[in-house]
């Protein structure tokens, strides 16, 4: 996903930054604030993102744990990182917070769980 | 009957808030929160996606971390809690019946915190025409099911409404590998807030169409597709605009209504504008020892936002239950909304509690380069300017000790805009 502009979430005024090139260097048009330009030069270098998803839990009282990864991870490896959670079963009881993979995809993040899920209650109780 | 000081009903982020800060100032912890759903912890609990306790905790917390943080400290503080448990009516002697699984149940509390929540307005509520498929949902509905329950919901939906709940759950299916063919708004602008147009579409290339509309939904048993257009000024259908979308699930994200079939039930007064109770600086509503907060009293865009005022809630109930003959005798000053403000929260201030306070508030359109002005008796006491306002994000104004100490109890207080 090349793209040339992006829009600024840093404050509501969401300013369009574009990038332009001249004779090999860069310039950044478009910022209200220094802030919005450090975060376009970013984005533009690269875009990373908190990927949130579910996992499934075998014997829990619910059926799907929420995970998240500890820090954003680069917006391209988003689907891969989706595709190894989606294979992905724990075994309740689940902590909030245990690690479910560790560094996913090199990107130096863990995925962690977001919510504590309790053991199914057995139908004998 | 049971007895309680605080009985907060609602074990979402308001409720959990306002109980934590009721258990805090009573001598005998007396306090018990009630929730409908199997967990606390409310709607948090689906909202799995980050964006949460930016300003509240500094720190960037899914739904269920955010409301994991306040469980933790009810759980510690054995605060009482019924999960599973319905309350079906409210007195405004604050009388509570509530029914679960054991049966019936009549509890009396000296206050009571409303804290139920909101919910989404559906299809029924935009009228949307068309057949009635399988395949249609509020899109709260499609994230409970996805995100709790692990369904697959469909393969290629439409969005309808850009909230920011349609928005995230556009990003939400996309992961999960069905097509978001586009989101639909009748509106020249989203209702949304910006992170989540860029993070949620533009990062993924899903069309967001301003100023249209869904005319028809097809299909006898499952949704087949839908029938766009382009709408004009007065929002109305531009002929032979019309275009077909294929898809199989639809979703609804058209705004959300604050959940007060109990508060009509204890008599108490609503806001036309907000659908809430009408409350002063106190969270009080219109019958003594009642409260409000979070998302039943207004929509929040922010659960930050719900957590302060819940905590202002729990506190003056807790006040409440103690010192009762401090309410008594109420005297208000109108909190009015004028021009280009849609609401304003609190809409009063008790005079026996003249203590600084937040004024929340939302703008009823789009603006660029404007002024907001709080005055009495014709004196404005604040103005703050601001370059860009939206309907979507809700606006406050710090009303300060020293404004109060310039107030006019006899006259109204206004909160407008004009345009620079």
């Amino acid at each position: 996903m090349q793209k040339n502009k992006v829009t600024c979430i840093l404050c509501p005024r969401g300013c369009i930054i574009e990038k332009k090139e001249q004779g090999g260097t860069f310039e950044f048009v478009g910022f209200g604030c220094t802030r919005g330009m450090k975060w376009a030069k970013e984005e533009f270098t690269n875009p990373k993102r908190i990927l949130t998803t579910t996992v499934h839990v075998k014997s829990g009282e619910i059926e799907f744990v929420p995970v998240r990864t500890t820090k954003p991870i680069p917006k391209e490896k988003i689907f891969e990182a989706i595709s190894i959670l989606k294979g992905i079963e724990v075994l309740a009881p689940v902590e909030i917070g245990s690690v479910i993979v560790k560094n996913i995809l090199d990107t130096g993040a863990d995925v962690v769980t977001t919510r504590r899920v309790g053991q199914k209650e057995s139908l004998d109780n | 009957m049971e007895k309680y000081k605080v009985v907060v009903i609602g074990g979402g982020p308001a409720g959990l808030a306002a109980a934590l800060e009721s258990f805090k100032i009573l001598d005998d912890k007396k306090v018990l929160i009630i929730e409908r759903d199997k967990f606390l912890g409310g709607i948090l609990n689906q909202c799995i996606h980050p964006g949460f306790g930016l300003h509240y905790f500094k720190e960037e917390l899914t739904g269920p971390e955010y409301a994991h943080r306040f469980v933790e400290q009810v759980v510690e503080n054995r605060i009482e809690y019924l999960t599973e448990t319905h309350v079906i009516d409210i007195t405004p002697e604050k009388e509570i019946v509530a029914v679960n699984k054991k049966g019936l149940k009549r509890i009396k509390a000296d206050a009571i915190v409303l804290a139920m929540g909101c919910r989404e307005r559906t299809r029924g509520a935009i009228i949307t025409p068309g057949t009635r498929p399988a395949g249609i949902f509020t899109a709260g509905q499609a994230q409970r099911l996805i995100n709790i329950e692990g369904y697959r919901i469909g393969k290629k939906a439409v969005i309808v409404g850009s909230g920011d709940i349609g928005l995230i759950m556009a990003r939400r299916l996309t992961l999960e590998g069905i097509e978001v063919k586009a989101v639909v708004e009748i509106m020249p602008y989203s209702t949304g807030l910006r992170r989540n147009i860029v993070q949620c579409l533009d990062d993924f290339g899903i069309p967001l169409l301003l100023s249209h509309k869904v005319v028809k939904i097809h299909g006898k048993y499952r949704v087949e597709g839908v029938t766009i257009a382009k709408v004009d000024s007065q929002l109305q259908e531009i002929p032979a605009t019309e275009r077909f979308i294929e898809c199989d699930t639809v979703l609804f994200s058209v705004g959300l209504i604050p959940e007060n079939e109990l508060s009509k039930k204890a008599g108490i007064v609503l806001d036309i504008k907000t659908g809430g109770p009408v409350v002063d600086n106190t969270f009080s509503t219109s019958q003594k020892g009642i409260f409000a907060c979070g998302n039943v009293l207004h929509v929040h865009d922010l659960v930050d936002n719900v957590t302060l005022e819940a905590q202002i809630a729990g506190r003056y109930a807790a006040i409440y239950s103690q010192h009762p003959e401090l309410f008594e005798n109420n005297i208000h000053v109108n909190i009015v909304a004028k021009e280009g403000i849609r609401y304003v929260v609190p809409q009063k201030l008790n005079k026996n509690f003249v203590q600084p306070f937040v004024l929340r508030f939302r703008v009823d359109n789009f603006y660029k380069d404007a002024i907001v002005t709080v005055s009495n008796a014709g004196k404005v006491l604040v103005e703050y300017k601001k370059s860009i306002l939206t309907p979507g994000e809700m606006e406050s104004i710090e009303i300060s000790q020293k404004i109060l100490s310039q107030l006019d109890f006899s006259n109204d207080i206004v909160v407008s805009l004009q345009n620079i």
